[in-house]
C-alpha cells in the first residue's frame, strides 16, 4: 500500500513538473528574497515599488514577449533561512536569477551561495562594501550606493564643517562598524587637524539612550556622527532632544533623511543634521515623477526609499534579462557589465570593475515643516563621483 | 562631579523601567513556576495599546488615563490566556508552558504588525514632564525623575500587598510551597489566575510608561524578555526585592561600564550573571529551592530499549527515508539534511534535558561551536572535509567541558540561565571579534568536498550521521552511565549514598550533549556553506527547546518527531506566507493544547492506555498507580 502512494506521488510530481516546465516557456522567473517578516517597515514599501515595477514591465511587453514573474520568499531575517529560500528557488522555481534582501550579512550569504551555485544575483539594499570588495565575486551584482559612497558623500560636506572634535555613535555590528571606519578615514584625510573625543557603541536595536547621550555630552565634542536608524534612533533623539545635546553641535547622520527613518521622528526632528536620504517631496525631474505618479495612483501613498530600491531592482533585472536575451548565468553576466539604465534618480550604470551600480543618493539638512521632519537643501550625488580609483578597487576585491 | 552624578540618575531611570517588567515576571514564576516566554509580548502589547489610547484621548488625564488603562486591558487579555491556555497544562512535565507562552509571542509579533501597521510609531510625551531639569550644568530629563520616584512606590505597593493582606500570605505560601498550599484547600486556580493577571499587569505598565522615551514596534519583546530573565535570575527568582536591586545593578554597571568600554552593553547583563551565579548560585537575593516532592521528568511508563519489533520498525522508517533521493528533487533533499541535522541538535538537547534532567537554554553555543570550528578547520587551516567535520565538533567538546563544569554545579532554573549567560558570552565574543570570526558577515565559502557536494549525498550523509548519533545517544540511555544519570536526576541524594558522584556523571552527560550538538553544527556549516553568530544566538537554543518539548521531553528519543515536525513546518510555512509567525505560533498553541505530554509523550500514553487492561500485570499496574 505504501509504496503505491509513493510511487504515485512520484508520478504526480512528474506531471506537475512537465505541466511547469510547459508554463515556463512564455514567463521569466525571477527569485526574490526579503526579511519581509523582521523588518516590514522597510520591507513593505520595498515591496511596493517591485510589485509596481513588475506591473509596468509586464505592461510593456514583458521581456522579449515573455511574461516576468517574481516569486518572493521571507527570510525571517537569519542567513541560514535566507540560503533555504535561495536554494528553493533556484531548485525547485528554477528562476533565472535571485535578487533583493536587506540586511548585509543576510546578502553576503546568498552572494556566497550565488558564488557556489552559480546563480546570478542582484543584491538590493546591503550596504556592507564587503559584497562587492572584499568578499565580491562575478555572480554579485549590487543597486544600493554603499557605505563607503555614502560616507563619501557625507564627509564632502562634514570636512566643510569648522567642527575640531568630533564624538560618533553607532549601533555595534559590521554595518556600525565599517560606517564609522570609513568616515573617520576619509574624514582625517581631508582634515588632518580633526580630533575624535568619544565613541559609543549600543547594540543594535537596544540602545539605553540616557546613558550614551550623557557619556556623549561628557567628551564635549563639537560635532557627532550618527549611524543609529530605526527605533535606536528614535531614543537618541529623543533622549539628545530633552537633554540639550544637539543644541550648538553639527550632527551628521547616515541614511537619516529616508522617509523610512525620518517620518517616525515626527515633530521631534532634529533640526540642521546633514544627512543622507531621500526628499520625494522635493525631487522635480521627469523621471522621478513619473514614478511618483504610478506609486501613487496605484498604492495611494508616497514612496519610502526602499519602494524606489524594490522598484529599480526588478526594472534593472528586467533590463539585465531583456539584454541577454538567456537565462544563462555567464550572459547575465555579460550583459550586466557596464549596462546603463534610466532610473527615477537618473541614469545609472552597473560598473564592469566591481559590480556596484553607480545610484546615488540625496545630501541634505533635516528641518522641521508642519510638524514633520523634511530633507531641505537637498542635492543629488551620484554614486559614480563617490568610489575610490580603480586601481584602489583591483586591490580590494579578489580576483 | 555633576556629571557623574546624573548619569548614576540615568542609570537609575533605565533601572526603573527594568524593574517594573521584572518583578512581574518573577511574581509569576515564584507562584506558578511558568517560564513566561510572552512576558515580552505583553510588555510590547502594553505599549501599542497605550499608544492607541494616548493618542485618541487628550490632556494629561487622557494620558496617564490611557497608560493605566492600557495596562489594565493587557491584563484581561493576560487572564483570558491563563484562563483559556495555560490552566490546560499546569500538569504537563516542566518547563512545557514554556512552549505554549513561546507560541503565544510568535503570534503577537505578527498580530501587532496586522493591528497597528509596519511603522514606527512615536508616542506622545508625557504632559508637565516634556523638559529636563538643568542640574550644574547637566539636564536631567524630568521623565526620568518621574520614573525614579515610581519604581519605590511600585516597589512599596506591591511589598504592602505581599505582606499585609491575606492574598499576599498566600502567594508567599505559594511560592514556598505550591502543594502545601493545595492540601490546605486554598482555591489555586484562582491564585494562579490573580497572580498571572498582576504579573502581566506589570509588564504591560512599564511597556505602557516607555512610549514618552520609546518608539513602539514589533521587536520590542525580544528586545526586552531576555533582559528581564537575567535581571530576575540575578535578584533571584521569586524575589521582588531582588530583582529591584538587580535591575538597579544592571542598569548602573551598563551606565558607566560604557565610559571605559563603549561596547560594553551588548554583554554586559550576561555576564553579570554569570559571575553572580557562579558566585551565589540562587541569585542575590533568593533562597536555594527545596528539594521537589513530585520527581522531575517521572514517567508514568518507566522506559525501556525498544523491542526487536520496533528496532525493525525504526530500521524500516530510516530505510524509506534513505529512499528520498530517489523522487525527490533537490530542494527536498536539502531541506531533509537541513531537518537530519536539527534531528542531531534535537536529541543532543533531550539527552541532557530528559536524561540528565537539565534544561539548557543556551544548547545553541555548542551547535554554533562546531559550525566555528568547522570554519576554522577548513577555511584558515585549508583542511579537507572528512577531518572537518572529525575535528570541528571538538570545539563543541571543549566548549562543553568548560561551562559544563560550571554550570553543572546549579540546578533547575538557575542552570538554565547560566547556559544560557555562557552562550551569550560565546555569541559575543563570535560577534566582536571581527578579524577572526568576520562578526556578523561571518566566515563564507565552507563548501563540502566534491564527494558529498550532491544534495543526494549530503542528505545521505546527514541522515546517516543523524541516525547513529540518536542510536548511541539510546545506548547510552540504556547503558550504567545512563542509570547512573537517571538516578541523579530522580533522587540526587539517594543516588549519592549508593556512591554515584552525582555531579561528574552530570558534567560527562553535558559533554556528552555538547559534543553531538557540535557534531549537528559541524555539519551545518557545510549545509550552507558559510557560519553566522546566528548558530550561536538565542533564538536557535529556543528552537532547540521547543522541538524537544514539541516531541515530549518525558520520552526516550521523543525530540526526533518535535525537531523533524517542528523544522518542516517551520521551513514550509516561511516559505508559503509573510504571516510564517502567526501560523507557527498558532500550530505550536494548539500542538500544546492536543498533546499536553509532547507528541510522542501524548502518543504513548494513549497506546498503554490501550494496552493496559489486556496485558500488563497488576504490579506493573500498581506501578501506575503510584507513580501518578
Amino acid at each position: 500500500m505504501r509504496r503505491r502512494h509513493v510511487l504515485g506521488a512520484g508520478l504526480a510530481i512528474a506531471v506537475a513538473g512537465m505541466a511547469g516546465s510547459a508554463m515556463a516557456q512564455s514567463e521569466i522567473k525571477i527569485g526574490e528574497i526579503n526579511s519581509y517578516s523582521l523588518l516590514p517597515a522597510f520591507t513593505e514599501p520595498y515591496r511596493k515599488g517591485w510589485q509596481l515595477a513588475v506591473e509596468e514591465v509586464n505592461a510593456a511587453g514583458g521581456i522579449n514577449g515573455k511574461k516576468l514573474v517574481v516569486i518572493s520568499k521571507d527570510d525571517g531575517g537569519k542567513p541560514a533561512d535566507a540560503q533555504t529560500a535561495a536554494n528553493e528557488l533556484v531548485s525547485s522555481e528554477n528562476v533565472a536569477m535571485l535578487a533583493g534582501t536587506f540586511l548585509s550579512n543576510i546578502g553576503l550569504a546568498v552572494s556566497d551561495f550565488a558564488n557556489q551555485k552559480k546563480v546570478f544575483f542582484l543584491a538590493a539594499e546591503p550596504l556592507t562594501d564587503a559584497i562587492t570588495w572584499s568578499k565580491g565575486n562575478r555572480y554579485t551584482f549590487r543597486l544600493r550606493p554603499s557605505n563607503y559612497m555614502q560616507a563619501a558623500m557625507l564627509v564632502e560636506e562634514a570636512a566643510k564643517l569648522p567642527a575640531k572634535r568630533w564624538a560618533t555613535i553607532a549601533p555595534n555590528y559590521e554595518y556600525g562598524q565599517s560606517a564609522v571606519a570609513v568616515f573617520k578615514k576619509l574624514m582625517s584625510e581631508k582634515r588632518p587637524d580633526i580630533q575624535w573625543v568619544d565613541e559609543q557603541w549600543p547594540p543594535q536595536g537596544k540602545i539605553d539612550a540616557g546613558p550614551v547621550v550623557q557619556a556623549v555630552a561628557a567628551a564635549n565634542p563639537e560635532a557627532i556622527l550618527n549611524v543609529t536608524f530605526g527605533a535606536d534612533l528614535v531614543k537618541l533623539v529623543r533622549e539628545g532632544n530633552t537633554r540639550g545635546l544637539f543644541k550648538g553641535r553639527s550632527v551628521v547622520s547616515f541614511l537619516t533623511g529616508e522617509p523610512e527613518y525620518l517620518d517616525p521622528l515626527k515633530d521631534e526632528t532634529p533640526e540642521g543634521w546633514i544627512v543622507t536620504g531621500y526628499p520625494w517631496y522635493d525631487i522635480k525631474t521627469p523621471d522621478h515623477d513619473k514614478f511618483l505618479k504610478a506609486y501613487q495612483a496605484k498604492y495611494n501613498d508616497y514612496p519610502r526609499l526602499g519602494s524606489i530600491v524594490g522598484y529599480q531592482t526588478i526594472k534593472a533585472a528586467a533590463a539585465i534579462l531583456a539584454k541577454a536575451n538567456s537565462t544563462d548565468p555567464e550572459k547575465l553576466i555579460a550583459a550586466t557589465e557596464g549596462l546603463s539604465m534610466p532610473s527615477p534618480f537618473g541614469e545609472i550604470t552597473f560598473r564592469k570593475i566591481d559590480h556596484q551600480s553607480t545610484l546615488g543618493a540625496y545630501v541634505g539638512k533635516t528641518a522641521l515643516k508642519d510638524g514633520k521632519g523634511v530633507m531641505v537643501n537637498s542635492v543629488y550625488r551620484k554614486g559614480a563621483d563617490y568610489l575610490p580609483s580603480d586601481a584602489e578597487v583591483e586591490k580590494l576585491r579578489p580576483k | 562631579m555633576a556629571f557623574y552624578f546624573v548619569q548614576f540618575l540615568t542609570g537609575l531611570a533605565s533601572a526603573a523601567s527594568l524593574f517594573l517588567v521584572a518583578s512581574g515576571l518573577s511574581i509569576i514564576f515564584g507562584v506558578t513556576r511558568i517560564v513566561n516566554f510572552a512576558h515580552g509580548a505583553f510588555y510590547m502589547l502594553g505599549a501599542y495599546m497605550a499608544f492607541t489610547l494616548t493618542e485618541r484621548f487628550s490632556g494629561a488625564l487622557g494620558f496617564w488615563g490611557g497608560i493605566v488603562a492600557a495596562a489594565l486591558v493587557v491584563a484581561a487579555i493576560g487572564v483570558l490566556v491563563e484562563m483559556v491556555l495555560l490552566r490546560r497544562i499546569y500538569h504537563a512535565p516542566e518547563l512545557f508552558q514554556l512552549l505554549a507562552t513561546f507560541g503565544l509571542t510568535l503570534m503577537v509579533q505578527d498580530i501587532v504588525v496586522l493591528i497597528w501597521g509596519p511603522d514606527d510609531l512615536l508616542g506622545r510625551r508625557a504632559p508637565s514632564f516634556r523638559g529636563a531639569v538643568d542640574f550644574f550644568g547637566q539636564n536631567i530629563p524630568s521623565y526620568d525623575l518621574f520614573l525614579i520616584a515610581l519604581s519605590p512606590v511600585v516597589l512599596g505597593v506591591l511589598w504592602l500587598l505581599f505582606q499585609r493582606t491575606r492574598w499576599g500570605v498566600l502567594v508567599r505560601a505559594a511560592t514556598q510551597d505550591r502543594d502545601m498550599v493545595a492540601a490546605l484547600g486554598v482555591n489555586q486556580k484562582w491564585l494562579f489566575t490573580s497572580v498571572f493577571a498582576l504579573g502581566v499587569f506589570l509588564a504591560a505598565l512599564g511597556g505602557a510608561l516607555q512610549i514618552p522615551r520609546d518608539a513602539v514596534h514589533h521587536a520590542l519583546d525580544l528586545r526586552i524578555i531576555v533582559e528581564v530573565f537575567v535581571v530576575v535570575v540575578i535578584g533571584g527568582l521569586g524575589s521582588i526585592i531582588g530583582a529591584f536591586v538587580a535591575a538597579v545593578l544592571v542598569s548602573e554597571l551598563n551606565a558607566f561600564g560604557i565610559l571605559i568600554f563603549p561596547k560594553i552593553s551588548i554583554i554586559l547583563v550576561f555576564l553579570v550573571m554569570a559571575v553572580v551565579l557562579i558566585v551565589r548560585p540562587w541569585g542575590l537575593f533568593g533562597k536555594p529551592e527545596a528539594a521537589a516532592r513530585r520527581t522531575p521528568g517521572l514517567t508514568v511508563n518507566p522506559w525501556r530499549p525498544l523491542t526487536s519489533g520496533e528496532r525493525l520498525m525504526s530500521l524500516g522508517a530510516l530505510v524509506l527515508a534513505a529512499m528520498l533521493p530517489l523522487f525527490a528533487g533537490n530542494y527536498a533533499l536539502t531541506v531533509g539534511s537541513e531537518i537530519a541535522i536539527y534531528v542531531i541538535f534535537a536529541a543532543s538537547l533531550h539527552f541532557l534535558m530528559s536524561v540528565g534532567g537539565l534544561a539548557s537554554f543556551g544548547h545553541a553555543a555548542y551547535f554554533g561551536l562546531g559550525a566555528y570550528g568547522v570554519a576554522f578547520l577548513a577555511k584558515a587551516a585549508g583542511l579537507p572535509m572528512i577531518v572537518s567535520l572529525l575535528l570541528g565538533p571538538l570545539l563543541g567538546l571543549l566548549g562543553a567541558a568548560v561551562f559544563g563544569f560550571f554550570a553543572v554545579q546549579l540546578s533547575g532554573v538557575y542552570f538554565a540561565m547560566l547556559t544560557l549567560a555562557f552562550a551569550q558570552i560565546v555569541w559575543s565574543i563570535a560577534f566582536q571579534w571581527v578579524t577572526v570570526t568576520g562578526g556578523d558577515n561571518g566566515i563564507l565559502g565552507v563548501w563540502p568536498d566534491k564527494w558529498a557536494s550532491s544534495p543526494a549525498s549530503f542528505y545521505w550523509l546527514s541522515l546517516a550521521v543523524a541516525a547513529l548519533a540518536v542510536a548511541v545517544l539510546r545506548v547510552i540511555v540504556f547503558s550504567p552511565f545512563g542509570f547512573a544519570l537517571r538516578a541523579t536526576r530522580d533522587s540526587p541524594l539517594r543516588s549519592e549514598a549508593i556512591g554515584i558522584n552525582g555531579k561528574r556523571v552530570q558534567w560527562t552527560a553535558f559533554v556528552i550533549s555538547g559534543t553531538v550538538a557540535g557534531i549537528g553544527g559541524a555539519l551545518f556549516a557545510y549545509l550552507k556553506g558559510s557560519v553566522f553568530p546566528d548558530s550561536l544566538g538565542i533564538s536557535l537554543s529556543v528552537d532547540a527547546l521547543v522541538m524537544v518539548l514539541l516531541g515530549g521531553v518525558e520520552t526516550v528519543s521523543g525530540a526526533i518527531i518535535g525537531a523533524i515536525v517542528f523544522k518542516a513546518a517551520n521551513i514550509w510555512l516561511v516559505s508559503q506566507t509573510d504571516l510564517s509567525k502567526l501560523v507557527l505560533g498558532g500550530f505550536i498553541v494548539l500542538m500544546v493544547v492536543a498533546f499536553p505530554k509532547g507528541i510522542v509523550g501524548t502518543l504513548e500514553t494513549i497506546r498503554n492506555r490501550w494496552r493496559s487492561p489486556e496485558k500488563k500485570s497488576a504490579l506493573a499496574m500498581s506501578r501506575i498507580e503510584t507513580a501518578e
